[in-house]
């Protein structure tokens, strides 16, 4: 596997050896120029994404999506993040200006937050503490108290009812979505990232081979949850275009407005992506134990893994997004309060018992 | 040097963030200004390489008390809500001062009593299987009792809450 550390180690020998800087002035240079990748990588990610839902959901819907701007309508993304960025942005009258204006800094700091957890490649983990997984829940779980303020400071009612709804909704499916990520932990002892995908690295070591029906069942209720986490159809509650107009962004124009489109996307890429790293183990290769066919799944570098399952269950939630109709909200905090979560609890124990037990693969 | 720099920023993003806490008379954006304090805490715990409480503060902190009080500040009259109301009086304010004053007291007499301040503290994450063993072990140093007494305390208040939430059907 190619260990990109050895990357890392040239670039941190370069500055301190090389050109001779102090501790402060090399860290400082580090630091800044992994957050410039970060938001580069965020901001790109977010067009992939945009342009996939479009395509995605046009050919769910039998049409072709956009197709003028560019060859197959490729530069279409391009074309509106230019307009939004130089539509103007103003404040509602009456509004809680304060208020107003924090809150999508706060959406996209959780977003962002969690963002940099997820393991790119072996060697190519951002943040890597070894609360990792706990920090993750602690860091997205901001984004719901931005998205409150949102629908709190625009002074409207549907902003405010969308508001209520969405913070309920969040908060309720925290709840599986953390009981998932403590069953995987059990298994893998470990809640650093870099740590659960070196869990999971071998022949059949992917959790949900290694750990078999507790893990599966985890694995679909995170991504269920998941869903509902990021608002995104059929939970999409928060938004309900047809009786809330826009939810909690109907009051935001240009970049505030474009901010909450970003964290809703690229919350999407982060279930995907932590559901791919804990589940289907991150950035290790398909391995099964058979000398020659391991040495060729890895030689591929673990970034082409990670994106390849983390795109492939962007494209199973997007699938999920355009079949099903939108539930009610009653609906959804029944299945979360009545069946999810119990579930979790049920499978928690069977998980501990299945690992007290050594039932797991080895 | 780098930790004293991202000390004075996040200690003067903390008593900003506090004092326009207590200075708004609007009570959604005092409850955002306290989270603003409570991130600038875990920020704090981070730089002292204490990443558990960190993350711990952020969770049931910044993550669940705010939205908590958010919820609760929903029950507050329109007025309130809207910072009709003129609150900060001089009772209030002097009330205020002893308290501030008293934590000040206590604060100073515990960090000069336990010598925190001459002490040098190695600057080192503490692995989490540690904590995890800390937390559910009854040895000595290890807290199983309060874990689970907090959690039986924990569920006794959901318990309250629901009986006092529930309408009871009319017969």
């Amino acid at each position: 596997m190619f260990d990109f550390s050895i990357v890392t180690q040239w670039f941190d020998a370069l500055l301190r050896e090389t050109l001779g800087l102090g501790d402060f002035l090399s860290i400082l240079i580090e630091c800044v120029l992994v957050g410039t990748a970060i938001l580069v990588g965020y901001a790109l990610i977010a067009c992939v994404l945009i342009f996939m839902e479009r395509k995605v959901c046009a050919y769910f819907q039998c049409r072709l999506g956009p197709m003028r701007v560019g060859y197959w309508g490729l530069l279409q993304v391009f074309a509106d993040v230019l307009k939004m960025l130089i539509k103007e942005i103003f404040i509602v009258d009456k509004a809680d200006k304060i208020l107003y204006l924090v809150a999508p800094i706060l959406v996209i700091m959780g977003s962002v937050g969690a963002f940099s957890f997820l393991p790119w490649n072996n060697g190519a983990t951002i943040l890597d503490f070894n609360v990792g997984v706990f920090l993750l829940t602690a860091i997205s779980s901001i984004g719901v108290i931005g998205i409150f303020l949102a629908g709190w400071g625009s002074n409207n009612k549907y902003s405010v009812l969308s508001a209520m709804r969405a913070a309920v909704q969040m908060i309720s499916y925290e709840v599986s979505l953390c009981l998932c990520l403590i069953t995987a932990v059990i298994l893998t002892g470990t809640m650093q990232m870099s740590g659960i995908v070196e869990a999971q690295t071998g022949p059949f070591k992917w959790l949900i081979f290694q750990g078999h029906i507790p893990a599966i069942i985890a694995f679909f209720v995170f991504l269920i949850a998941g869903n509902a986490e990021a608002n995104r159809g059929p939970f999409d509650m928060a938004e309900a275009e047809s009786e809330l107009t826009a939810g909690h962004h109907t009051e935001y124009s240009g970049m505030g407005f474009g901010f909450f489109y970003l964290a809703e996307f690229l919350n999407l890429f982060i279930i995907a992506g932590i559901a791919a790293t804990v589940f289907l183990g991150g950035w290790a290769p398909v391995n099964i134990g058979i000398d020659a066919f391991d040495a060729v799944m890895n030689y591929i570098p673990g970034i082409v893994w990670f994106m390849g399952k983390t795109f492939f269950l962007v494209w199973i939630l997007m699938w999920i997004k355009w079949t099903f109709p939108r539930l009610r909200i009653d609906q959804i905090l029944k299945l979360e309060w009545k069946y999810l979560m119990p579930m979790c609890l049920i499978n928690l124990v069977l998980m501990t018992v299945v690992v007290a037990l050594g039932l797991y693969i080895k | 040097m780098a930790n004293i720099i991202m000390f004075i920023i996040l200690a003067v993003f903390i008593i900003v963030s506090a004092l326009m806490c207590v200075a708004t008379t609007r009570i959604v954006r005092a409850a955002t200004f306290m989270l603003f304090v409570l991130l600038g805490v875990a920020g704090i715990y981070f730089l002292l390489d204490y990443t558990f409480l960190g993350a711990a503060q952020i969770a049931v902190y910044a993550g669940g008390v705010t939205m908590v009080f958010v919820f609760a500040i929903q029950l507050v009259s329109k007025r309130a809500l809207q910072g009709l109301e003129k609150r900060v009086k001089a009772g209030t304010m002097a009330v205020g001062a002893l308290c501030a004053l008293a934590g000040l007291v206590v604060v100073s007499l515990i960090l000069l009593k336990a010598g925190f301040l001459t002490q040098e503290i190695a600057n080192v994450e503490v692995p989490m299987k540690e904590i995890g063993t800390a937390l559910v072990g009854s040895g000595k140093y290890q807290y199983v009792l309060p874990f689970e007494f907090i959690s039986v305390f924990l569920l006794a208040c959901i318990i309250g809450g629901l009986v006092v939430a529930r309408k009871e059907e009319e017969a």
